[in-house]
């Protein structure tokens, strides 16, 4: 199967949040863009680039938040996570790559309530494959696809960003 | 020192955290790396992340320590194990049974991992030796032979300031003889290409082979100094000597404690170090540990991210590749 253009998809969604920001309220009431280490902030951060809000983009690095800490471990060439001081009632853009079971937003929402206590966060996917295993939903999705539980959508960059579809098994497609 | 090194799995990986000898380079990289993504965790408005949630962490102190065991406990509370902090006596301690006993009776409170301080030398890798599958034990210094945990604070301080290693002259003055530190710092800055490694002490204060852990020997403390770009001067540990290795304190200091005019013989950049507790006026003039080149109190603070970076890797046992299951 084809995968989507990511330029579109990011197109598509920062057309969707347009809405949410509106120069003329103080910075303190506009929403803040947090992408989800490493796939989510570089959407984040291409989406960041094309509406430039006056709040600065946020970074987070879930690895301590994982329930799969133990088996996984650590990744310490990933980037720790930076999020603008006070987080208190301010509205949370949070920006992943490809929502899947779920357990990666589960854990960044645990991250983010560490900082503070947003007023809103609203979930935005660029790939949304469906087979949840929490009940986890997004806001806004730039393209839902089917693929086989086996398969793997990976984002590939930071320069061009593009999506790639690993399969392990020899099923047809 | 065991030849066999009971502190890394069958693929690399830190199962004990007993002495800087017998790590490698890529190990110790990655506790400084893994220490940085933890700083942040001390700067925010819950200082706790979920790693430790559900362990249970004992802190086995046999010898005193304020800053050791407190900022071992900071992590431990930040990483959100549950913990248990002992003060044993040593006075009815022998070596051999009764540690044994201990580590018994605490293993059947289903313990996780065990941080140990001991006046006997070898003692962590004994605990190591004799416990049970999947419970691992940290050296918070053992006797005379090592400190790990201070050594990568003080590499973490070391990087954080002056960046690359391969392009460093480190002082470590006063007595290396019964310094833990000074071993598990040389082995460290050792193993991260350290330039040059500089020890300045006394004979009496020197261990008989010195030269061959790849150090340079200086007996005197202004050749030793000039052009250092770290300074690390040591606790003068009185309660360790026998026999009269020093003349008097005050002689020591005049000899060999840091003043601000020393000083100036390193670099003008050159960052101070002390490992903590520091004499006064015996080891390092008052001014200069209070003074701008002095980074003894951050070596403190950064302490604590580098305590739950071992903590951390300890318990994360695989660095694999964390797929795509979002």
């Amino acid at each position: 199967m084809s995968l989507p253009s990511v330029e579109i998809l990011i197109d598509k969604l920062t057309q969707a949040l347009k809405p949410y920001f509106n120069s003329s309220l103080p910075i303190s009431e506009q929403p803040i863009i947090v992408g989800i280490e490493t796939g989510g902030y570089w959407i984040a951060r291409s989406i960041h680039e094309a509406i430039q809000p006056d709040t600065e983009l946020g970074r987070l690095n879930i690895s301590f938040y994982r329930d799969d800490f133990t088996k996984i471990g650590l990744h310490p060439t990933v980037k720790p996570s930076s999020l603008p001081t006070d987080i208190d009632d301010k509205t949370i853009i949070l920006v992943d790559d490809v929502l899947y079971s779920g357990r990666t937003v589960r854990a960044a929402m645990n991250e983010i309530f560490d900082y503070g206590r947003p007023r809103r966060i609203i979930l935005v996917i660029l790939i949304d494959r469906g087979e949840r295993e929490i009940p986890i939903q997004a806001d806004i999705v730039a393209e839902t696809v089917e693929i086989n539980p086996d398969d793997h959508i990976k984002l590939e960059g930071p320069q061009l960003l593009k999506l790639t579809l690993q399969s392990t098994g020899d099923h047809a497609s | 020192m065991p030849a066999d090194n009971i502190q890394l799995d069958d693929n690399g990986k830190l199962l004990h955290f007993l002495s800087i000898e017998g790590l490698n380079q890529s190990i110790l990289t990655e506790i400084l790396d893994t220490a940085e993504s933890f700083t942040s965790v001390s700067e925010r408005n819950v200082k706790k992340v979920p790693i430790l949630r559900g362990k249970t962490v004992a802190n086995l102190f046999f010898e005193s320590s304020t800053r050791t065991r407190s900022t071992f406990e900071l992590a431990e509370q930040r990483l959100s194990a549950d913990i248990l902090s002992l003060n044993v006596s040593t006075s009815a301690t022998t070596k051999g049974e009764s540690l044994l006993d201990t580590l018994q009776n605490l293993e059947a409170m289903q313990i996780d991992m065990f941080v140990i301080r001991h006046r006997d030398s070898g003692s962590a890798y004994f605990f190591a030796q004799h416990v049970g599958p999947g419970v691992s034990v940290l050296n918070a210094g053992d006797g005379q032979h090592e400190h790990p945990s201070q050594a990568m604070l003080d590499m973490y301080t070391i990087r954080h300031y002056k960046k690359d290693f391969s392009q460093l002259r480190v002082a470590i003055v006063g007595d290396i003889l019964h310094s833990r530190v000074a071993r598990s710092q040389i082995h460290a800055l050792n193993l991260l290409n350290t330039a040059e490694v500089r020890v300045i002490a006394p004979r009496t204060l020197l261990p008989v082979n010195t030269e061959s852990l790849g150090v340079q020997v200086f007996e005197d403390l202004d050749q030793g100094l000039k052009d250092a770009d770290v300074v690390i001067m040591l606790r003068l540990q009185k309660e360790r000597m026998r026999g009269a290795l020093l003349p008097s304190e005050k002689e020591y200091f005049r000899l060999y404690g840091l003043s601000q005019d020393r000083l100036n013989l390193a670099k003008p950049d050159a960052i101070v170090m002390h490992p903590g507790p520091a004499n006064r006026g015996v080891e390092i003039e008052s001014s200069v540990m209070d003074g701008n080149q002095s980074v003894i109190l951050q070596q403190v603070s950064f302490g604590i991210s580098v305590r739950m970076a071992v903590m951390s890797m300890i318990v994360g046992q695989s660095g694999l590749q964390t797929g795509d299951e979002s």
